[in-house]
């Protein structure tokens, strides 16, 4: 039987897995997936500045000071950028460490006894979510983190739905929304801001490592289902909750960390779509590529048989034995493909000679033609 | 006083001679390594591997129930490659991007590595304990046979990536000539990524998987600065991650509760901070000189460029121009007599009479060279 605690963890991981695919669908199709693990990590930063200045671990100011520097290290790294000194992603790889190494600093040096350590940011502890509980009036409100997570899903969703055309023109087609006057440049500060923001609010909970594999994975998974961006939004969620129910029930058979296990689950899900996904899945490529090379070699022996049936060679050439001696197919490949083509009509055998049906003969002058 | 207790300490203080040692090895093994990953635009792939290599570790741990050093390395060794191999076949096989395929193996893995941790912390027997030191890393834990084992695996990565070097050279510029000269590219693809993933690997223990990928991209970037010759910059990088290691440690070691790791990579930023300003030819100050000198060059070839075209305009005639004229010519009318005064001290320049300007033989000559080319 589920407890309360147990279903209100569940809660709690879903939102923030909706809330992180709502932001990590862009982040993604905007080739920006590793700023959000710079940006999860440097969100310590800002949180411990803030703590120094208000002296409160709960201070909303907190999340204001998170979500300014996540704004600071995109600012930085564009900076870096600019300066043609180094590529992308080397500035991407340069900022972060400095930053989450100045806050790992000022942590194990002035704020031993509080409560914020690496540990926990990194890592998380939802299974102390529950504990936390707003209480009005003598009443229960439920654990603090459906209002912080909650809140954080209803505005990045607000994003999402006020500006789907204008996410959709920058993040497909950035020039021409310059060019209709768009702002692509505030959209991409408004969406990294909102990254910061879901980093803060769902690492309380889930811990950064989290929050990156529910911005990257699910939106991976689902980019491989569809084509179309609101699909791609909806399964992506989908798949968010997916893997942290999952999960949850993961941990709890192994008596392990949930974040790790959750994260866990992104990736066993990733990989089922991976290998399974209808179109684009390895399975189906395989299968594609398997179909085609049996339409091609069903083309060749067709043409090869209308090739040769005019002229003496005829008893040389179109025997099965010697398929593999002139269309190169080893002799199992040829018997296979031979059963296909007699199953389909194209030939037909007669003491070991293969002469074209009507329907194979077709099928060669076709492309002959062609 | 203090730097010379500090220095007396690091050589004769166990722990810090330890952990100075530890982190130049480490310094100068990613430094090196670090250079080609850069310059192969893989400078995030450390991150991944760094955060990839956990699972390894606890996998290793739980399997051969040894803490030893070069077990842990091996398992980590495998999980970097399984996770690389699985990131290039993402990016190969499907159209997500590798921005994406890195985030994903990294959190992935690292998310499954905390699950086996916290797993095998629960297990009965308590021999586990220290697993975690890799997370966040703890020089200060270095041990004199941790750091032996560190000097031969680092040694080893050295003298293949010397071995390999005119092919490691090449696929790194140019894979595909590489490739139509008969070079085996793919496996030496392989065999660098490996010698990456040791580099890494190296380096959890010191610093910590977060902070490695600073490890291997920030002494190549600050090194990439000073020059334009592999060489010297596997050199340079070895240097600097080396001078950021022992700095580090030093610093690390004069106060309390001052963690190595970050410490180390702090000083590494700071090299890369003064090497982006100060290098000659790239760095930001000597690019702003140069950007002023050309915009001065660029604004007295303008007032030359006019008075070439006024005398072209008036043949017959040697005329001056009054300096309105030339001003209502120019981008920038404010500069306009200073840059003639100017011209006038080099010769090319001269007043025929109050405020009426001319260019002279020379002058003449220069403009029709300067701008015969451009016709």
């Amino acid at each position: 039987m589920m407890s309360l605690a147990q279903l209100e963890i569940q809660i709690i991981a879903s939102l923030v897995a909706v809330a992180c695919s709502l932001v990590g669908v862009f982040l993604i199709l905007r080739r920006m997936a590793m700023m959000s693990d710079a940006i999860s990590h440097t969100v310590l930063l800002g949180i411990v500045l803030a703590f120094f200045v208000t002296k409160s671990i709960t201070s909303p100011l907190l999340l204001i000071g998170a979500a300014l520097m996540g704004v600071l290290t995109v600012s930085l790294v564009e900076l870096l950028n600019r300066t043609q000194l180094v590529r992308e992603d080397t500035s991407i790889g340069l900022v972060f460490p400095a930053l989450f190494s100045i806050a790992v600093i000022l942590i194990s040096r002035f704020a031993g006894d509080v409560h914020i350590d690496n540990d926990a940011v990194l890592l998380g502890e939802l299974a102390f979510a529950p504990f936390n509980r707003v209480k009005l009036f003598g009443l229960d409100f439920g654990p603090e983190a459906y209002y912080s997570s909650g809140g954080i899903l209803i505005l990045n969703l607000l994003f999402v739905i006020l500006f789907y055309k204008e996410l959709k023109l920058a993040t497909f087609d950035s020039a021409l929304a310059a060019t209709l006057g768009f702002a692509p440049t505030l959209i991409h500060y408004a969406l990294m801001t909102l990254v910061s923001l879901t980093a803060v609010g769902s690492f309380n909970a889930v811990g950064s490592i989290l929050v990156v594999a529910f911005m990257v994975a699910p939106p991976s998974a689902a980019y491989l289902l569809t084509d179309k961006l609101s699909r791609m939004i909806l399964y992506s969620a989908l798949i968010g909750i997916f893997s942290a129910v999952s999960g949850y029930w993961l941990a709890n058979i192994l008596d392990a960390s949930i974040a790790g296990s959750m994260a866990t689950m992104t990736g066993a899900s990733f990989l089922t779509v991976y290998l399974f996904a209808p179109e684009r899945g390895l399975f189906a490529q395989a299968k594609r590529r398997q179909n085609q090379r049996i339409e091609f070699a069903l083309t060749m022996l067709t043409m090869h048989i209308a090739n040769h049936t005019a002229a003496q060679e005829a008893e040389l050439e179109n025997e099965v034995v010697h398929l593999n001696e002139h269309l190169k197919w080893s002799p199992q490949f040829a018997m296979q493909i031979v059963g296909i083509a007699e199953r389909m009509d194209l030939i037909q055998q007669k003491e070991g000679l293969l002469t074209l049906t009507e329907h194979g003969l077709k099928r060669a002058n076709q492309e002959f033609n062609a | 006083m203090e730097i010379q207790q500090l220095l007396y300490d690091l050589f004769f203080d166990y722990t810090l001679r330890t952990v100075a040692l530890g982190s130049a090895i480490l310094g100068i093994v990613s430094g090196a390594l670090g250079s080609f990953a850069v310059l192969r635009k893989q400078s995030l792939l450390g991150d991944a591997i760094s955060h990839a290599a956990l699972p390894g570790i606890v996998l290793a741990f739980l399997i051969t129930r040894s803490r030893e050093p070069i077990v842990l390395i091996l398992g980590a060794l495998i999980a970097g490659w399984v996770a690389t191999l699985f990131m290039l076949s993402i990016i190969r096989t499907t159209r997500i991007k590798d921005d994406s395929a890195l985030g994903l193996v990294l959190s992935v893995f690292f998310g499954f590595g905390l699950m086996l941790l916290t797993f095998t912390q629960k297990l009965p027997d308590a021999t586990q304990a220290g697993l975690d030191k890799f997370l966040f890393g703890q020089a200060a834990t270095l041990l004199q046979r941790d750091v032996i084992t560190m000097g031969i695996i680092g040694a080893i990565a050295l003298l293949l990536l010397s071995a390999f070097w005119k092919e490691f050279k090449l696929i790194t510029f140019d894979p595909e000539y590489a490739g139509s000269l008969g070079f085996p590219v793919r496996f030496l693809d392989v065999l660098l990524t490996t010698l990456l993933v040791i580099a890494i690997v190296l380096g959890l223990q010191t610093v910590g998987v977060v902070l490695m990928s600073a490890m291997i991209v920030a002494p190549a970037a600050a090194a990439r600065q000073w020059t334009n010759h592999l060489n010297k910059m596997v050199v340079l990088g070895g240097l600097f991650g080396a001078i950021a290691g022992v700095s580090g440690t030093l610093i690390s070691g004069s106060a309390e509760k001052l963690p190595t790791g970050p410490v180390i990579v702090l000083c590494m930023s700071i090299i890369v901070f003064f090497s982006m300003l100060i290098a000659p030819n790239r760095g930001l100050i000597w690019n702003w000189f140069r950007t002023q000198r050309n915009r001065k060059l660029l604004r007295i070839q303008a007032v030359l460029a006019d008075l070439h075209t006024l005398a072209l305009q008036h043949p017959n005639e040697e005329r001056g121009h009054p300096i309105a004229t030339l001003r209502s010519m120019n981008a920038h009318p404010e500069f306009v007599s200073l840059i003639l005064n100017q011209l006038k001290e080099q010769g090319l320049v001269q007043e025929l009479s109050k405020n009426a300007w001319a260019l002279t033989q020379a002058g003449l000559a220069e403009a029709e060279q300067t701008f015969k080319k451009e016709a």
